[in-house]
């Protein structure tokens, strides 16, 4: 008993003298603490919704000091609102605005809070589209661009499983770094669109810190789970463990996906293009190819090409979901980082698999190998080309 | 190259068609796409309220306001005039809610409107308690040393202006230290009316300086007025009366933008440029004026109603320069 009141006292210690040191600091530290020149004000609009002769903006005081709303421009005109809970929003505090205004859809709108204290917060819309409620409709429909961008695809590409069985062994190990490849170029996409709305999210979020702590955090955590399951699967079961993993990695990155997908809709950066979703087909059926290449040597069952479909696509769907109708950009960011993390430990299984106890650089550098890698690249390159059409 | 994810945005239309039009009736109805052009509730002007006072200014009684200084008759039968000018920093509110760290005569933006009449002679007495050196420069002809450009006074100082008012027109003042961009758009001016020696016909007078505010410092105003708070006289509109004749002073004392400009609607207005003569100019419903230039206008209303007023620079409108006139009485003419 003696031993653990010991040990939560050595562990308050420190707590209790930092309280008596930011006690002082708050009562007496005031030469300290005060600056000759005052805090500047900072609000961020983090979101703006068009709703039927409204303009709906989510604020957000990331600024040091309490800060009040005081004036609204739309496109540069002085504009009535009303506002809740509260014009002056305490720091961290949040408020949504009403704006009475006839925007027009399919243009570029301006939007302007300006404060107490003169300083104008601005954020640029770049096409205005109407703000889809939670419907069953709109559920629907994020639910067939899901499937269209992310759920076909895949099992488009599952379908090269009978090709893939007939290869030597010489070719799996091309496609299995052609599967490398993919996954690195999946993965620094993820990463690279990560630190893109890390970039537009208040500093206050800390963007890069979410960023490191998704990727390592779900790198890590699928370690530790296909540790564990390896030990538990028979010892034949490699190739089924690592499709799996693929699949959940690549689940996870299209979980990003989607709420990109969600979010290009909410955030009014939709622009019409029929053929550019075919693109996109063609772009994501290379994931399948992926998920199929460490089955080649075995027969698995038919349910599994189902489930590892699923768990791959799927996610998309439910990604568009949170992404239309809930979208935060620290969320998203959390997500795509995670869905980095899971690329790249997938990434090194892939290696390990083929490398057969082989260093991992080694197994690469054979020309095989090497080719593998960068035709991976190059296919991913390319088919990204439809998409940047 | 355009990433996936960029792809994403540009290229969801596409597959939006397949379900566009659940999409469009789940947003509410909005299937045109467009919203009718009129405001949402049906209001001419879709602008957040406005108080009648600020503190101690009231822009309404500031429209007919004008400073005749402490008046004495001379030996000799000229009138002299005394006017006490203290420059000082102050806290303006220049549209509700939004305060404006300003450098002010006498505690306002514009300054106080000072008058007199061809001939007078002027005794400004000036002194400075802003917390940067400022001087007075009046338009008009006087000598050099009264032209507040070379002798600045600094915090703590004072100096009187003394000079004859000539010729009679409408001029301004304004401070004419250097930086003096910042020094005009902190709001170191006023408008200077020096009446001709034969007055003009009986009217009901009123002082409009047309201004912005640049208040995040960035270079651009934020805010245009007329005497200092937007949106004032559309809030408020300024009562007249059917057949009155009305006699608007006009100065342009916007910082940034070359110019700005008054249009009066379901009306036509005598244009006197500069009020240096008495003779009109013009007869029409728009004036441009440049910065710094100033004009007087004089026109009465035949029917009553509500009219408006306002640069037609639609954005300046749209930043807070409009107003109406409210006018009141019954039709003279049929």
């Amino acid at each position: 008993m003696s031993t653990k009141l010991r040990l939560a006292l050595t562990f308050l210690l420190p707590l209790v003298a930092l309280g008596i040191l930011v006690a002082f600091l708050l009562t007496r530290g005031h030469t300290l603490l005060g600056s000759p020149v005052p805090p500047v004000e900072k609000l961020t609009i983090t979101r703006a919704l068009f709703r039927p002769q409204v303009i709906e903006v989510r604020v957000l005081n990331n600024g040091p000091i309490p800060a009040s709303v005081a004036q609204v421009t739309v496109n540069e005109a002085l504009w009535d609102f009303s506002i809740t809970p509260n014009p002056t929003m305490p720091r961290l505090g949040q408020a949504v605005i009403s704006i009475p205004y006839p925007w027009v859809a399919g243009e570029p709108h301006n939007i302007a809070i300006i404060t107490a204290t003169g300083l104008k917060f601005q954020k640029q819309v770049e096409i205005a589209a109407p703000a889809p409620s939670p419907s069953p409709g709109a559920f629907g429909l994020f639910a067939l661009l899901g499937v269209y961008v992310g759920v076909i695809p895949v099992f488009l590409g599952l379908l090269w499983f009978p090709f893939l069985k007939r290869l030597g062994d010489q070719w799996l190990d091309f496609f299995m770094s052609l599967t490398a490849g993919l996954l690195i170029f999946l993965g620094l996409d993820a990463l690279k669109e990560a630190f893109e709305v890390s970039g537009r999210i208040p500093d206050l979020f800390q963007g890069v810190a979410i960023i490191a702590a998704g990727t390592a955090g779900s790198f890590l955590l699928l370690i530790a789970i296909s540790q564990k399951l390896s030990k538990r699967l028979p010892s034949g079961s490699a190739g089924f463990l690592l499709a799996y993993m693929i699949s959940i990695g690549i689940g996870l990155h299209n979980l990003g996906e989607g709420l990109a997908i969600g979010a290009a809709y909410v955030l009014g950066e939709v622009a019409l293009g029929a053929f550019l979703v075919i693109g996109f087909t063609i772009h994501n059926t290379t994931e399948g190819l992926a998920i199929v290449s460490p089955l080649a040597q075995s027969k698995p069952p038919l349910r599994h090409f189902l489930w590892l479909g699923l768990i791959a696509g799927a996610p998309t769907i439910l990604g568009s979901w949170i992404g239309g109708f809930t979208y935060s950009d620290p969320a998203s960011v959390l997500f795509l980082s995670i869905g980095a993390g899971a690329i790249f430990q997938v990434v090194r299984e892939v290696i390990r698999y083929r490398a057969r106890g082989a260093p991992v650089l080694q197994a690469l550098g054979t020309p095989v190998n090497f080719s593998g890698l960068l035709c991976g690249f190059l296919l991913m390159y390319v088919t990204s080309l439809f998409v940047a059409a | 190259m355009v990433s996936r994810r960029e792809f994403l945005k540009y290229g969801l239309g596409g597959t939006a068609a397949l379900g566009a039009a659940t999409l469009a009736a789940s947003a509410g109805g909005q299937t045109s796409g467009h919203v009718p052009a009129a405001g949402a509730s049906g209001h001419a002007v879709m602008i957040p309220k406005v108080p009648r006072t600020f503190g101690d200014f009231n822009p309404m009684a500031f429209l007919t306001s004008f400073d005749y200084g402490r008046v004495q008759r001379l030996s000799d039968g000229t009138t002299l005039r005394e006017y006490k000018i203290v420059a000082v920093d102050k806290e303006i509110e220049v549209a509700p809610g939004v305060k404006f760290p300003a450098w002010t005569y006498n505690g306002t933006v514009p300054g106080p409107t000072l008058r007199c009449t061809e001939g007078d002679l002027l005794r400004v007495h000036f002194t400075n308690a802003g917390s940067h050196p400022h001087t007075i420069h009046f338009h008009g002809i006087h000598p050099d040393n009264m032209d507040g450009v070379f002798e600045i006074v600094p915090t703590g100082g004072t100096f009187t202006y003394e000079f004859h008012a000539e010729p009679f027109g409408l001029f301004l003042y304004h401070c004419h230290v250097m930086p003096i961009k910042a020094h005009i758009h902190k709001g170191l001016y006023g408008a200077f009316l020096v009446d001709p020696r034969q007055p003009r016909p009986p009217a009901r007078e009123m002082i409009m300086v047309m201004n912005g505010f640049d208040t995040d410092l960035d270079g651009e105003n934020e805010f245009y007025t007329v005497n200092g708070v937007a949106n004032y006289y559309a809030a408020h509109p300024i009562p007249v009366k059917v057949g009155e004749l009305i006699r608007v002073y006009l100065v342009n004392l916007t910082e940034f933008d070359l110019i700005n400009s008054f249009h009066l609607h379901a009306n036509m207005f005598r244009l006197y440029r500069t009020g240096t003569n008495l003779t009109q100019y013009e007869y029409t419903d728009t004036v441009m004026l440049c910065q710094g230039e100033r004009c007087v206008l004089e026109f009465t209303y035949k029917y009553p109603g509500k009219y408006m007023f306002h640069a037609h620079q639609s954005e300046f409108a749209e930043l807070g320069w409009m107003g109406f006139f409210e006018v009141t009485g019954s039709t003279g003419v049929g």
